[in-house]
């Protein structure tokens, strides 16, 4: 292993944040204070209680996961994207690193980006709602493992966007509403039957399901399942990222 | 260069792009450790596709590379660490700063940091004053020396340089060879494509010149100005003349319009060149002589002609 190189590109990444900090940290913060102003407090005060949790430290899990998610995407997406933009993947298709090692490298980034993010939200919800955490160890397994899938997630849409349109799309289009639809504000189990069944072929429900079960130790879906959909995703990502390695997609002619 | 100990060895490269548009043919080129090597040939020959695929950037479609006798692709780390590359392109980090840049090119070929060599190196291209910049607050000429200073920041034993002075003033290019110069002395190979014959003549040892994604000839500099090299003598005349004489008629003779200079072209190479023949003939017709120039036929003219005559 280059350990050198990885730790080369991680810290590049890492001061790719620290100089954008307003719209990588401040701007989400702001925006989940928002969530918690207007559904937490404005909209939750008139919702009764779910499972006896009081709807504003009920969309905790939940808004954590919609930050966590959309960030661990984009970073990873725009910090592979941005150097084959400019012409800098040169010198990285030039050095002697692996493959292997440019993944870990910009994802790992990007995870300890987003995983960071997730901590400062969960901080700012203390401030707004009462909340307790019964699990924390499986909580932060989920948020780093979370993370560390929807980076490397975000990596494999950073290689396939040739513009800036496509690298905008798969986080707009598919995965916002597949959060919304997730139940970050509800449970689903005050959907109806039909769509209930529906929703569980949605990947986030298991996320933020399991997520919320190490806050309140209830849940939508068993939470040995969660994980196990969580490392399923990773799995497959994984599978994906080494299939454009070996084939050189999009990175090399 | 008969006994050439290759530090880079090309063999039988070829490369088809998804596309179907054939960027080399095969391509056969050894290239000796601690020369300068001077691609040469127009635009769209395939010199960047050739760099590119020793540096490991682009996927050869046959053949082999060896850097320092490690396979590029079996043994890529080894390969890759032995070079530097510097683009033909202006692509840096916009926001990082010089330093920064320098320190991650050598993190990521795998050196420990050394800001000892890194400060030898900002000195050496007249960039220690920006280290603290921004690279977007430089200048073209001064990001073109931050991709060197990258290059160079993991002390690589081949140094390729892809159209080194392309858009770039008189006075760079003057610093840029002597800094090549400088690294030659120091045991690093160069490698350098350029469509300015003006640059290989100035710096190569050895001459390459590739024409529609073939290498059409391999020469030491000197041999090959020596061999395709024509000289031409400018004969002035005391007097103009009207016309051409009889008794000059069979010799490749050039009266020139106002009368005043003949220009007779011969080959070095010849066994005679004629010239004590001509001047004995101008003499026998009555023609006094002003004065007598020879010109060498710049690497220029060669290529022009090689490449033109398709070998």
């Amino acid at each position: 292993m280059n350990m050198r190189a990885i730790y080369a590109i991680y810290r590049q990444e890492m001061a790719r944040t620290r100089r954008t900090l307003l719209q990588s940290i401040v701007s989400p913060v702001i925006s989940t204070a928002l969530y918690f102003v207007v559904f937490g407090a404005a909209i939750g005060s008139r919702i009764k209680e779910i499972d006896g949790i009081s709807y504003g430290a009920f969309i905790v899990p939940g808004l954590i996961m919609l930050s966590l998610l959309t960030q661990s995407i984009s970073n990873a997406a725009f910090g592979i994207y941005f150097p084959k933009f400019v012409g800098t993947i040169y010198e990285l298709l030039a050095a002697p690193i692996s493959y292997l090692e440019i993944v870990v490298a910009f994802v790992g980034a990007a995870a300890t980006k987003a995983t960071i993010l997730g901590l400062i939200i969960l901080a700012t919800a203390f401030l707004f709602v009462p909340l307790r955490i019964e699990h924390p160890f499986v909580m932060l397994v989920f948020l780093v493992l979370t993370a560390v899938t929807f980076s490397l997630f975000g990596f494999i849409i950073g290689i396939w966007a040739d513009n800036f349109e496509k690298l905008q799309l798969v986080p707009l289009l598919v995965v916002t509403p597949l959060t919304f639809l997730g139940g970050s504000f509800y449970s689903i189990d005050m959907l109806p039957p039909f769509w209930r069944t529906v929703t569980l072929f949605n990947p986030v429900v298991y996320l933020v399901s399991g997520f919320r079960w190490s806050f309140f130790g209830q849940s939508d879906v068993n939470v040995v399942i969660s994980l196990g959909m969580t490392f399923a995703f990773l799995a497959l990502c994984l599978g994906i990222v080494g299939w454009i390695f070996r084939t050189g997609y999009r990175l090399k002619n | 260069m008969a006994a050439m100990h290759p530090i880079i060895s090309i063999q039988g490269v070829s490369k088809r792009y998804a596309t179907g548009f054939e960027a080399l043919k095969t391509v056969d080129l050894d290239i000796a450790e601690g020369e300068i090597f001077a691609l040469l040939g127009p635009n769209g020959a395939g010199k960047t596709t050739l760099i590119s695929i020793v540096c490991g950037i682009v996927n050869k479609s046959t053949g082999t590379v060896t850097v320092g006798g490690h396979d590029n692709v079996t043994a890529y780390r080894k390969a890759r660490a032995l070079i530097g590359l510097v683009p033909q392109e202006l692509t840096t980090d916009m926001w990082e700063t010089v330093w920064d840049t320098v320190s991650y090119s050598r993190g990521l070929f795998g050196m420990k940091p050394d800001p000892a060599h890194l400060e030898k190196v900002l000195r050496d291209l007249s960039l220690w004053e920006k280290r603290n910049d921004k690279i977007m607050t430089l200048s073209g000429g001064m990001k073109r020396r931050v991709l060197i200073a990258k290059a160079l920041s993991h002390e690589p034993r081949v140094l390729f340089l892809d159209e080194p002075t392309a858009g770039v003033d008189v006075e760079l290019r003057r610093d840029m060879w002597e800094m090549v110069r400088a690294l030659k002395a120091s045991g690093v190979t160069i490698v350098l494509t350029t469509h300015y014959i003006e640059e290989a003549e100035e710096m190569a040892d050895r001459v390459g010149v590739i024409s529609k994604g073939e290498i059409i000839l391999v020469e030491e500099k000197a041999e090959l100005m020596r061999k395709l090299g024509r000289k031409e003598l400018a004969i002035t005349l005391k007097e103009p003349i009207a016309a051409m004489p009889e008794a000059l008629a069979g010799y490749n003779l050039a009266l020139s319009p106002d009368g005043t200079t003949l220009t007779y072209a011969y080959d070095t190479q010849a066994d005679r060149t004629g010239i004590t023949r001509l001047l004995r003939d101008l003499d026998a017709a009555g023609i006094r002589l002003r004065d007598l120039d020879t010109r060498q036929s710049t690497l220029e003219d060669i290529f022009v002609n090689l490449v033109r005559n398709g070998r």
